[in-house]
């Protein structure tokens, strides 16, 4: 079988690339900095070369408000459990920082009863927030387009939703996501479950199927790539503005086995708004749950598109609806 | 001819791995090959047999056709046509057009001098179908242990199997496909996103280099995995991602039977800090 590129077998190191020049700085936090280094293993995969690396005040804010956020949802875990070491191990999968309970609604609680969580939350955000203002900033400091932040916004959308949006809609912060590896897949399923099972909801659908899409993309793009990389597929820039054999065949490649092909740039567009989609319908589809829909599945009946299921079982009453909650 | 400019210097003969010269034409845009012509045949079978089964079914509802598996009593016998057996005949037409599309890659890619990445990560996608179809099935003494043909009864299907394992969000193997599915959407993203800025880099402004991606990713996270490399992360992470899946699933009875949350006692019952 002729030659398939998997694994780089040579590598060249000549002197570090230090990056392209920008502006003078005011300050030393906006320098960037001169350490580099090379490691070989990485340089099988991809390129060897580590770091420069950038910091910028919103690197340093969100870095300090990240590991403040970290800080405190570990420092209320490690407390849980009586500050002991090896249960905080043994434990740590288990082990949450929990929004408030209801009856504290929209106020602020008290810190042991929630009031941590939304600190916590609130410098996680602020850092989330810091740092898309630093990928925005950078990329107009090199004079690139702000693809990356604009995609990167729409991330934060899906998790402002979750955290912020929708607890507001819905009158209450307890309706945020714990922090915690175990406990925040227990909060989607009881959320699913809770409102008649998020697969009837159609963005849920739509956000799976940019999901499951954005893999396919990939595969079909890095693969194609890939395939082409002995005319030089990889350098997409060069092939976009002056195309070469390698876009020709990457095209008649999917052309021949589909009937349809991109071009070297327009492939990363469909990848781009598949990519980019996922999250904006996601994090439509939750927020319209609770907030506008109580049951997907029997919305999913009214509007005729699931079947209507025969009742095996006697009714139950509603535990959200029985007094004294 | 619906041919782009530059295409009629790559329409050369050869290539093939079945046939010789026999099927080594195009019809419009597209190659047949061999593999072309059984991938028609196994398509238009498995079709026509699902527009049979919808009309042996109760609705016509786009949305609720549904084609069942055979009832778990057949075991892994063959079942009567409108209790599963149509459901067989069209598994087996989905294997026949999945691989025949599979090979007709490969000739493609020799027609074109292409490496094989394609058609091996479409061979990842087929795994992971004959692991929910076939292996698991087999696995478990039941051909009823696939999931039903249609929109919404294979997501029932789907949610139904998983809370048979009270919560799979705790199968491991679940968490890794998750993982690799959400980071390959993120790495898809900032691939698409970093071409993208650097060639469309807003008006008047001239198209970027490599050199200012390469800077651009060293100087917000510290390192740039580069052009070619970025190619190889996006392949192994959607790879992993199918082949996760694929795992996750045929774990799930075979050889885990019990809610998938107590598969990790045995985390908290290690003898080091029980």
């Amino acid at each position: 079988m002729a030659y398939q590129n998997i694994f780089t077998r040579v590598q060249v190191h000549g002197g570090p690339d230090l990056g392209m020049p920008q502006k003078p700085a005011f300050t030393v936090l906006g320098q960037r900095g001169s350490q580099t280094f090379d490691w070989h293993i990485l340089g099988r995969f991809g390129d060897a070369q580590v770091g420069p690396f950038y910091l910028g005040w919103t690197g340093v804010l969100s870095l300090i408000l990240g590991i403040f956020a970290f800080n405190i949802m570990g420092m209320n875990m490690l407390a849980q459990v009586n500050y002991d070491p090896v249960q905080f191990i043994r434990q740590l999968f288990w082990l949450s920082l929990d929004p408030p309970r209801p009856e504290y609604g929209l106020s602020f609680p008290p810190l042991n009863d929630g009031g941590w969580y939304m600190i916590a939350g609130f410098c996680l955000t602020a850092s989330i927030l810091l740092f898309w203002l630093r990928m925005y900033r950078r990329a107009i400091a090199l004079g690139m387009g702000t693809h990356i932040a604009w995609a990167f916004a729409a991330a934060i959308w899906l998790y402002l939703v979750l955290g912020f949006f929708r607890p507001l809609a819905m009158g209450s912060w307890s309706e945020a996501v714990p922090f915690g590896i175990f406990p925040h897949l227990d909060w989607t399923t009881a959320f699913s479950l809770r409102y008649g099972n998020l697969f009837y909801n159609p963005f849920h659908a739509l956000s799976i199927v940019f999901l499951y899409g954005s893999a396919l993309l990939f595969a079909m793009h890095a693969g194609t790539i890939l395939a082409v990389s002995r005319y030089g597929g990889e350098r997409e820039i060069e092939q976009i503005t002056d195309r070469g054999t390698a876009s020709e065949r990457a095209a008649l490649f999917w052309r021949w086995t589909m009937g349809f092909n991109g071009t070297m740039e327009s492939v990363h567009r469909w990848a781009w708004w598949f990519a980019v989609l996922t999250p904006i319908t996601g994090g439509i589809g939750i927020l319209l749950t609770g907030t506008v829909v109580d049951n997907w599945y029997l919305w999913a009946v009214k509007h005729g598109v699931a079947a209507q299921y025969p009742l095996v079982f006697p009714p139950v009453a509603d535990p959200a609806l029985a007094p004294g909650r | 001819m619906a041919m782009l400019s530059f295409e009629k210097k790559y329409r050369v003969r050869g290539g093939t791995l079945v046939g010789g010269d026999m099927f080594d034409f195009w019809v419009g845009p597209f190659y047949v090959g061999f593999f072309g012509v059984t991938t028609m045949f196994f398509s238009v079978v498995g079709t026509l047999l699902i527009v049979w089964g919808a009309a042996l079914g109760p609705t016509w509802n786009l949305w609720q056709i549904s084609i069942a598996p055979p009832d778990l009593k057949y075991g892994l016998a063959m079942a009567p046509l409108a209790e599963g057996g149509l459901w067989q005949l069209i598994t087996i037409c989905a294997i026949g057009a999945f691989v025949s599309w599979a090979l007709r890659e490969v000739e493609i890619c020799r027609k074109l001098g292409m490496g094989y990445h394609v058609p091996v990560a479409f061979g990842f996608a087929i795994l992971a179908y004959v692991t929910l179809v076939v292996i698991r099935p087999v696995l478990l003494g039941a051909w009823g242990h696939g999931f039903p043909y249609g929109i919404w009864s294979h997501l029932d299907w789907v949610s139904n199997v998983g809370y048979q394992y009270l919560h799979f969000h705790y199968n491991p193997a679940h968490m890794l496909a998750v993982t690799f599915f959400f980071t390959t959407c993120l790495a898809l993203a900032l691939h698409a996103s970093l071409v993208l800025s650097a060639t469309n880099p807003g008006g008047g402004q001239t198209v970027k280099t490599p050199e200012h991606e390469n800077t651009f990713f060293r100087d917000t996270i510290g390192y740039s995995i580069g052009t070619l490399g970025v190619h190889r992360l996006g392949l192994l992470l959607a790879l992993n991602a199918v082949f996760w899946s694929a795992v996750c699933i045929v774990i799930s009875g075979p050889f885990w039977t019990r809610g998938w949350p107590e598969w990790w006692n045995w985390w908290l019952d290690l003898p080091f800090w029980r």
